[in-house]
């Protein structure tokens, strides 16, 4: 065979290889949302996270504004510290209200934030004073037959 | 009696030391052609002209399965998930299944079948022939010449093929969910987004793919290199070179899956 169609259709297969590729990373992995942007850690302490796992999204509004990085527990105050990596071109209030809640009836769980009014804003490294923890359904069950009971 | 045991157990032992004896010759092989890789480094063309032989020829049987997959896939996913009133959820499982599972595992059994077995059998013949002797004879080194473009062609084609039958199979379940069963083209794609992790998942597949195609060239040029210079022997080596990189295919699958996703979810 001819060396330049040899050449050709080698260069045709590597670009259309690496075409996948980028297909992969772009259409289907959405790349652009995870790892280009600047982002900065906020921490928030939960009493209870329920379902929560690395990874998930953090919402406000309904739009992703960052993602869970590390869940520990504090052995001190026997909570949860969830850390966050938050996309830096959003900025939330010192008084933002972070809360775990669920997607659809079985969906995945994410934190859930409302913005306060508060004039500071919070910054790298930060503490979420204002926590809510996960809704786990035998806890709700039972204030619920609690409240049947008492009436 | 005593006799037939002792026999039995010679024969044991005597499989076990061939095995281990065969390994270490792979490896040193292997320590080989990485060390005499640097011809086929200054010499590109060599390469060039195997990427044609392993790359381009594989890509018909590497496209027309993905699709076929995919659409597979699709077909089953949506069955199964429309139970639980989840068929939006078939774009995540097609995609998911693919990128970290069978777009690496299926592309190497293909790539082994397709491209190793000719690799192997390229090789044996060139042996049996006495080509590769009349080469060391003109002071031409075999193993840089031959062997080591080859083994290169293979590492890099492995990773692509494999991408490329990913995305048939993306495009199979698109077709078959999409555009005959009636999923919302909407959710098909945005539930894969939100899934699919550009580390976790392709970054992984992708590394998978690169291994595979390391130990699939490595396994066909020994083979072929280490072939009896006869018909039979060229041809056991070829069977050989099929079976043992669909098992160290699968055996390496199990490893660095378990490597890579024990911590995820």
């Amino acid at each position: 065979m001819q060396r330049t169609t040899l050449d050709l259709w080698v260069g045709i297969f590597v670009i259309v290889g690496i075409g996948a590729l980028m297909m992969l990373s772009l259409k289907v992995g959405n790349l652009n949302i995870n790892s280009s942007t600047q982002s900065y850690v906020l921490t928030g302490h939960f009493e209870n996270i329920g379902g929560l796992k690395v990874r998930a999204p953090v919402k406000s509004a309904g739009v992703v504004v960052g993602r869970v990085t590390n869940i520990q527990f504090n052995t001190q105050t026997y909570d949860a510290v969830v850390t966050m990596a938050m996309d830096s071109s959003f900025s939330f209030p010192k008084d933002t209200f972070a809360s775990i809640l669920t997607s659809g009836l079985l969906g995945e769980q994410y934190i859930g934030l409302s913005a306060g009014g508060d004039e500071v804003m919070l910054k790298d490294g930060d503490n979420i004073m204002k926590t809510n923890s996960a809704m786990v359904l035998e806890e709700l069950i039972g204030r619920f037959l609690f409240n049947k009971a008492s009436e | 009696m005593s006799k037939y045991l002792v026999s039995a157990i010679q024969n044991i032992g005597h499989r076990v030391i061939e095995g281990i004896w065969r390994l270490g010759v792979g490896t040193r092989f292997f320590l080989l052609v990485l060390l005499k890789s640097g011809t086929s480094l200054r010499r590109f063309n060599l390469v060039i002209r195997e990427l044609y032989f392993t790359g381009v020829l594989s890509l018909i049987i590497i496209v027309v399965s993905g699709l076929f997959v995919g659409m597979v896939l699709g077909l089953q996913g949506y069955e199964t998930l429309q139970k639980y009133g989840s068929e939006s959820a078939v774009g995540t499982l097609v995609a998911l299944s693919l990128v970290r599972e069978l777009g690496p595992v299926v592309a190497a059994l293909l790539f082994a079948s397709r491209a190793g077995s000719a690799i192997t059998a390229e090789i044996g013949l060139m042996k049996a022939t006495e080509q590769l002797a009349a080469m060391g004879l003109m002071a031409v080194d075999p193993v840089a010449r031959v062997v080591a473009p080859r083994f290169w062609s293979g590492v890099i084609s492995m990773p692509l093929l494999a991408a490329i039958f990913s995305v048939m199979g993306v495009f199979g379940g698109y077709l078959v969910t999409v555009v005959f069963i009636g999923v919302d083209q909407g959710t098909y794609w945005s539930q894969m987004q939100s899934a699919v992790d550009f580390h976790f998942d392709i970054l992984n597949g992708f590394i998978k793919s690169c291994f595979f195609g390391v130990a699939i060239t490595a396994i066909a040029v020994f083979e072929g290199y280490d072939a009896p210079p006869t018909a039979e022997g060229v041809s056991r080596a070829t069977t050989r070179t099929v079976v043992t990189s669909s098992l160290v295919i699968l055996g390496l699958d199990f490893i660095l899956t378990a490597f890579m996703f024990r911590g995820v979810s």
